[in-house]
């Protein structure tokens, strides 16, 4: 790693110290596939001596073996590390490489050309201060070229470079450039992009990297690596109000209670007033610790803990922040969302949300619209498919401190998470909260559910019949009501068949349909749970994420999952309302079973094999298990 | 690494510990059973020292896992027990009972076995045997290539295998920690720092290292091309063969017999980072493991190796 600094071999400790105090700046590389991304950095990483002897004599045989250039150096290799990328000659995911001049320390993140990896483009660019965008000149400005720009907008990357590649097969035609040029500019004041620099390139051969070389003098800007050590650092969040996330509350002994976390925005001093939010208490710093040092003042990047005056309840995902600039606190806004999964966003259903240090359950509505990357229209959408993008309300179940992610990478970036896959889905950017959850207020009632239930003589609960389409369901909740009633139990039974023709007579039988159909029957359950009532829900409820959002809505143990497992073959076989034969000769789409999915409980608490039970020894072991298991006092 | 006097942004080795400091507590804050993996060497010392940093007053509120292949320079284990006791974590050490059983060993069965039945097979019996959810480990993505497209918060499944085309999407500060039964997450708190920073960092921050790092007269045998230190009378010596007395230190530690050693007479902190700016070899190629074959550490990860 031979620097060029004369220091290193004169003066090695005059060389570290001016090394300590230099600066970071961390940047991308995108654009459309096979534009010269990799090849850029490989030289880059090259022409800053990054490279070992025994790393460049792999990199020959390399070429030699699978390069794209015909034996000659293929710069991409050194850095498309994985097996798969080097057989196909493509970058699928994001990597990550260092390298210093003598003025700054550089991470970039060189990222996938190809829409289908997308997240992995995305996941690159969250991270960085400035984005170089790259152009083959061939070929100029490609959707995938503006899907990058719209992102790298999106992201709020404001230093932007965008690279004319492989200006040596054009034979550095500045008619070329220019026109490229011309077109991203109209492109990038579309978007709303702030002024970026072009320049024109060869990432091959090395022109206007980080020397001119054989670039034509026609050009008078920048060489990338100038541009990049100039480029500006993302400091300027030290100059705005105190932000805190809290990650971890530090208690060693009874003497010392400590909140852990990343300064996100500006600097924080003992004696500093402070704000938690939500809760909206107030306190005061003690002390500042950075590692194990006690000290005067810590800035907006350092890792922190701070003790504070008085004993105040904070917990794990609680914002401080200066208390005469507080955060803002909601549970609805309105946020523009990239959707990173091969699973459909489906308005209703409810996902995991993660903002700075707290998860709470989030359901997204019906997208406002969706864009299109290539014309930035805006489409209509019922839902987001794989690398869509657009815009959303979002809910949660619990108020959130945030602010614009505008304002804050840290307070108004989140991601999505599937609750039963546990992978991130989406990720998202709040434009701002919307008026009426900052406005309405929960309002508390007297009359309770425990005042209801004692004039009852039970508890409400809500009992979930699932199953195939004529497996059963109707029939057995129907004389589960019978028998209940029968015994003096305040009882409703919701059927499916009947809410499709009144509350829910607006679905159809789409995804998005089926959740927003189970999502609205869940809060009608809660709400009769809540009153008092033994609620029977007989429904399909196909999926297992809408099965356990209802779940989610009521206490513990007053959900009870009724599993009617009838096979498929014994439920077209039964055919009671003649609907499998329908579907089957295609007159009825989406129909569970054999269009649309069933995703079968996988812990309901009672199953019944139908195969096995009559209706009627059904309904007697339900009501059994009810009578048996269910703690009835209130 | 506090600021230094009125300071208006940070350098480059602030924000790499802040960044290694919050991720550290992440994992606190989110995994049921963290551990830290603890290999003695100089990534391990700086992971060491943040995760004191990150958690003070408190003591850092998971143990360290040593996987031994009791193949280590003598001078690793010392240093492993110093920092132990002097920093009050709870180690563990773990030796693969099946190699311990079968004599494995350099010499009889080959790096590649020696590596594979030791420390891939060991890790993963150490892990699923205390139902470690979360491990952090001391890569950094500049060492190799494979490891650069690593995401910092690495998931494994439940056969700890890497699958390196379906990494999940990783966004700003923003981890997710959730995963599914069996699977466990390989956590890499230093992944953006460089060999530089390591050294860097452990020179400001006096940091202990094993003294092996720093040169001395050694007793080395030239294995075609590779010094080995003779550090025990259980390496054998070819016919003929006399140990030679050298100056010289190693730039990586691991199994003695597989570590090759440089010549140099690099003494202090200063020196060394000289040495490795100056240098035009990498600081992997002594390690012989990776040169088995091409695109081997990605294989290894696939297969359950950190
Ligand atoms: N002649 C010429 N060829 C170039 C130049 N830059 C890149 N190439 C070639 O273009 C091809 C694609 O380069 P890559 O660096 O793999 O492209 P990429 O943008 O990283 O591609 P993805 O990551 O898969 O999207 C390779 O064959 C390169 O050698 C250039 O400046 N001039
Ligand atoms: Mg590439």
């Amino acid at each position: 790693m031979a620097h060029q600094s004369d220091l290193i071999a004169t003066d090695i400790e005059a060389y570290l110290k001016a090394h300590e105090t230099k600066s970071l700046l961390r940047f991308l590389t995108c654009g459309s596939v096979d534009d010269g991304k990799s090849t850029l950095i490989g030289r880059l990483l090259y022409d800053s001596k990054m490279i070992f002897e025994d790393q460049l004599a792999a990199l020959e045989s390399d070429s030699r073996r699978v390069g794209t250039q015909g034996g000659e150096i293929d710069f991409a290799l050194l850095v498309d590390g994985l097996a798969a990328e080097r057989e196909q000659g493509i970058t699928i995911d994001v990597a990550y490489r260092f390298f210093s001049t003598d003025r700054r320390k550089f991470i970039v993140a060189d990222t996938p050309g190809h829409e289908q990896y997308t997240r992995n483009m995305v996941t690159g660019a969250s991270t960085a201060d400035a984005a170089v965008i790259l152009i083959d000149a061939r070929r100029g400005v490609l959707t995938q070229t503006r899907r990058h720009a719209y992102l790298v907008h999106l992201l709020g990357i404001r230093h932007v470079m965008l690279a004319v590649n492989k200006m040596d097969l054009v034979d550095w035609s500045q008619a070329v450039f220019d026109d490229i040029t011309a077109e991203f500019t109209s492109f990038a004041g579309k978007i709303g992009l702030p002024a970026f620099t072009a320049i024109p390139m060869s990432a091959l051969r090395g022109d206007n990297v980080a020397e001119r070389g054989s670039a034509p003098d026609w050009h008078e800007g920048p060489t990338l690596l100038s541009w990049l050590e100039a480029a500006p650092v993302g400091d300027d969040a030290v100059a705005r109000p105190f932000r805190m996330p809290v990650q971890w509350v530090n208690r060693p002994n009874l003497d010392f209670r400590g909140f852990s976390g990343l300064v996100a925005a500006g600097s924080v001093r003992p004696g500093d007033p402070l704000r938690v939010s939500p809760s909206g208490r107030e306190s005061r710093v003690r002390q500042v610790f950075v590692g194990t040092e006690d000290v005067p003042e810590a800035l907006a990047g350092q890792s922190v803990t701070l003790t504070l005056e008085g004993e105040i309840d904070i917990s794990r995902g609680d914002v401080l922040a200066a208390s005469d600039a507080p955060v803002s606190v909601a549970d609805q806004f309105e946020a523009t969302v990239v959707w990173m999964d091969e699973a459909p966003m489906l308005p209703g259903r409810p996902y995991l949300l993660k903002l700075g240090t707290r998860t709470v359950a989030a359901s997204i509505t019906e997208p406002k619209h969706r864009v299109n990357v290539n014309t930035l229209e805006h489409l209509a959408a019922k839902r987001l498919d794989l690398n869509e993008i657009g815009v959303c309300n979002i809910s949660t179940e619990m108020p959130v401190a945030f602010e614009p992610y505008a304002e804050s990478r840290d307070l108004g970036g989140f991601i999505l998470i599937d609750r039963m896959s546990n992978r991130t889905v989406g990720a998202g950017m709040i434009h701002f909260a919307l008026r009426r959850s900052q406005n309405v207020h929960w309002q508390a009632l007297d009359v309770d559910r425990a005042a209801r239930a004692t004039l009852k003589g039970h508890r409400g609960r809500v009992i979930w019949f699932t199953g195939l389409s004529g497996s059963g369901k109707s029939t057995i909740a129907n004389m589960v009501e019978k028998k209940l009633h029968a015994m003096g139990r305040h009882t409703y039974l919701l059927d499916g068949d009947n809410v499709r023709h009144g509350l829910n007579r607006d679905l159809g039988f789409t995804d998005e349909d089926r959740v927003e159909n189970i999502r609205r029957v869940a809060e009608v359950a809660k709400l009769m749970a809540d009153a008092g009532l033994i609620v029977l829900v007989s429904f399909i409820s196909p999926f297992r994420a809408e099965r356990a959002l209802a779940r989610s809505l009521m206490p513990e143990g007053d959900f009870v999952e009724v599993f009617v497992d009838t096979p498929l073959a014994v439920a077209e076989a039964r055919d009671v309302k003649g609907l499998y034969a329908k579907a089957r000769a295609g007159e009825l789409k989406n129909f569970t079973g054999i269009d649309s999915p069933y995703e079968a409980p996988e812990t309901p608490e009672i199953r019944i094999d139908t195969t096995a039970l009559s209706p009627e020894a059904a309904a007697e072991h339900v009501t059994a298990w009810m009578e048996g298991e269910l703690d009835y006092t209130i | 690494m506090t600021a230094t006097g009125h300071q208006a942004s940070l350098t480059h080795l602030q924000r790499l510990e802040a960044e290694a400091i919050h991720i550290l507590r992440e994992v606190a804050a989110e995994a049921d059973k963290p551990v830290m993996l603890y290999s003695v060497g100089k990534d391990s010392a700086v992971m060491l020292h943040l995760a004191v940093k990150a958690f003070w007053p408190s003591r850092p509120p998971f143990p360290l896992l040593h996987v031994d292949t009791t193949w280590k320079f003598r001078a690793m284990y010392e240093m492993r027990e110093r920092m132990a006791r002097e920093l009050g974590f709870d180690l563990i050490v773990h030796r693969n009972p099946d190699a311990l059983e079968k004599g494995i060993n350099p010499f009889d069965h080959g790096s590649a076995l020696h590596t594979d039945i030791w420390k891939t097979e060991g890790l993963k019996q150490a892990l699923d045997l205390h139902g470690f959810d979360a491990a952090f480990g001391g890569a950094r993505r500049d060492e190799e290539k494979s490891r650069a497209k690593e995401r910092i918060f690495s998931f494994r499944s439940a056969q700890h295998r890497w699958d390196p085309k379906n990494q999940r999407p990783e966004l700003w500060r923003i981890y997710n920690t959730r995963k599914n039964p069996g699977e466990s997450i390989r956590v890499f708190p230093i992944s953006n720092w460089t060999e530089l920073d390591v050294w860097q960092y452990i020179h400001l921050e006096n940091i202990p290292i094993v003294p092996l790092y720093f040169s001395d007269v050694r007793p080395v045998v030239d294995r075609d091309g590779t010094l080995i230190m003779v550090d025990d009378d259980r390496m054998p010596l070819r016919p003929g063969e006399t140990p030679m007395m050298k100056s010289v230190r190693f730039r990586t530690l691991g199994c003695y017999p597989l570590t090759g050693a440089v010549e140099s007479t690099a003494a202090t902190l200063p020196d060394i980072i000289q040495e490795m700016l100056l240098t035009t070899t990498s600081e992997r190629q002594g390690r012989m493991i990776d040169h088995d074959q091409a695109a081997s550490m990605e294989k290894k990860k696939q297969e359950g190796y950190f």
